[in-house]
């Protein structure tokens, strides 16, 4: 291995390490809340009101509506991790630590992207272990859920980025979560399956990626989907390229962090 | 010899259209204390960042040991290490994790990074507090942290931007002692100062920069001999009445115990004394009024605001 990519290797291990270490450090505000709140989901939406409901695509409600739950979790805790870490180096101007070193970028921004795609992925541990107080899971297709989870925290953690980057103040990295990621998050086929909708609304409910990552994620688990798996993991992977690129520039032009 | 650092016509235009850099060029050599100074505005804290890569310069070259900017910034960035003048740590970390985590940004083993972490932070009196929050440091405790840090990954060249600011003057002097040993032991070093006591005593060289130019890029001694009449304040035994007349010397009477004297360099102080002797006046201590390149330094701002005008 050839001393710069020795060195990259070990900026890599370093910013990933200080990462994991951060969001462990605080677990109270970072992993705690979704396992709370999920457990609420499956109470309220699962068990007493999931009842009524019946089933859904051949499968009790709650089991139905796991895989979109623990998607959300992973949606929004990828994001969050990225976009507060980051912004907090741009707040403490700890983020010219990493610009006067010779870490590239791309180690720089993998650093950040690995963090929010752990934390996601240990949210979606949690979760998934509360779901089977409440219900059964099988994964039908483990290669597509393991696909699909890891892109949606590497799409959401590459766009946690981005809103960082941007940010100026604090106000600015919750305004997107919250006008933006929710409600596509709730209109993305969590809780109810398109088929379900009037034809336009169905159309127009296919503009929202998220509603491709809650399907393929959902069968990956339980084999049944409203959207083309092929479809799904192909605008994930293009999404990510996309994004992966966008960020990198933003990094290498210093956007938000040099003068 | 590579000189440590070289800059050709260097420019910077800030994005609201002000030409902070005017096309400045700088050679440091290796080996060299050099202070750059200049008053505040002037370009110091651009040159510096577009040193450090945190500020995009708009056209001109920089090398550092040889390794130009555009080219080779990595390379550039190993020999480089920077104390900012703003604390630019995240304060809820500890001063050990902070330097130990810069180490791995250079690609510094775990291992390795812990005992030169040890080692720095020890030097600088700071191994005791490296578990504690750094927000509880005092500010010459973040300033010497900010110092450990830029050090960690052994740099050849050591840009300070007013490192002693804030600083009370004793620590301010163990400062300049560990610069001192710094220097010494090969590592080159370039310091912004308010305190111009501060670059007579350590630097060796000196480029004063104005508006965007450097004004001034000479050996210290040098500049200094530029110093024609120096400003001295004589605090006497018994008080005066009257100003006393002393032949040649322009005097001014401060309050009845001090006398202001100016001496052109060419007429030395013995004379002076002579005369104060024989008018019966008690010298009891003498001192420059202000700091010699202090006097030099003014002179040199206003003839250039002068020049512009």
């Amino acid at each position: 291995m050839s001393v710069e990519l020795q060195a990259n290797w070990v900026a890599l291990q370093t910013i990933v390490h200080k990462e994991v270490r951060r969001f462990m450090r605080i677990w109270p505000q970072t992993l705690l809340p979704p396992a709370i709140t999920m457990v609420l989901y499956f109470v309220i939406f699962g068990n007493l009101i999931g009842r009524q409901i019946g089933d859904m695509r051949g499968f009790s409600y709650m089991e139905y509506i796991v895989p979109g739950l623990i998607m959300m979790s992973v949606i929004t805790n990828s994001y969050g991790n990225v976009v507060s870490s980051f912004f907090g180096t741009k707040f403490h101007r700890s983020v010219e630590e990493l610009m006067v070193s010779p870490a590239s970028p791309h180690v720089i921004l993998v650093g950040f992207v690995i963090g929010g795609v752990l934390r996601g992925l240990a949210v979606a541990a949690i979760v998934t272990a509360l779901s089977l107080f409440f219900t059964h899971l099988q994964v039908h297709h483990a290669l597509v859920t393991f696909a699909v989870i890891l892109l949606a925290a590497t799409i959401f953690s590459l766009c946690g980025f981005i809103n960082a980057v941007y940010a100026r103040n604090f106000d600015d990295i919750s305004i997107i979560p919250t006008f933006v990621l929710t409600p596509l998050t709730y209109l993305g086929g969590v809780f109810y399956s398109i088929s379900m909708l009037p034809e336009f609304w169905q159309t127009v409910s296919l503009a929202n990626p998220i509603l491709h990552m809650v399907n393929a994620f959902r069968y990956g688990i339980l084999g049944v989907s409203d959207i083309h798996i092929g479809t799904a993991v192909t605008l994930m992977l293009l999404a990510a390229a996309i994004l992966y690129a966008v960020s990198l520039r933003l990094l290498k032009r210093g956007v938000g962090m040099r003068q | 010899m590579t000189p440590a650092l070289t800059i050709r016509q260097l420019t910077k235009t800030y994005g609201n259209g002000f030409q902070a850099l005017k096309g400045i060029d700088l050679e440091v050599a290796e080996g060299d204390f050099f202070a750059l100074l200049g008053p505040n505005g002037a370009g110091k804290s651009t040159t510096i960042g577009i040193l450090s890569t945190l500020v995009n310069k708009t056209s001109g070259t920089v090398e550092v040991f040889g390794r130009d900017l555009d080219r080779e910034p990595s390379a550039l960035k190993r020999c480089l290490g920077v104390v900012p003048q703003e604390f630019n740590f995240n304060q809820f970390e500890k001063p050990f994790d902070i330097v130990v985590a810069q180490a791995g940004y250079y690609g510094i083993p775990a291992r390795v990074a812990g005992e030169r972490a040890e080692r720095y932070l020890s030097e600088l009196g700071l191994w005791e507090k490296r578990n504690v929050p750094s927000r509880m440091l005092s500010g010459g405790m973040k300033r010497r942290l900010m110092i450990a840090r830029a050090l960690v990954h052994q740099p050849r060249l050591l840009i300070l931007d007013e490192p002693t600011a804030g600083v009370d003057i004793e620590l301010r002097r163990s400062m300049w002692g560990f610069l001192t040993e710094l220097n010494e032991q090969g590592i080159t070093i370039i310091l912004t100062t308010h305190y111009l006591e501060e670059a007579e005593q350590l630097c060796r060289n000196i480029g004063i920069i104005d508006h965007g130019r450097i004004v001034e890029h000479t050996s210290m001694r040098e500049l200094l001999m530029k110093l024609h009449v120096e400003t001295f304040l004589l605090d006497l035994r018994s008080p005066q009445q009257g100003v006393p007349v002393l032949e040649g010397y322009p005097v001014a009477l401060v309050d009845p115990l001090t006398l202001e004297v100016q001496v052109e360099k060419s007429q030395g102080i013995n004379a002076l004394f002579a005369q104060l002797a024989a008018k019966g006046i008690e010298v009891l201590s003498l001192r420059n009024k202000t700091n010699r390149l202090e006097e030099l330094f003014v002179s040199l701002v206003a003839k250039n605001l002068a020049g512009g005008q």
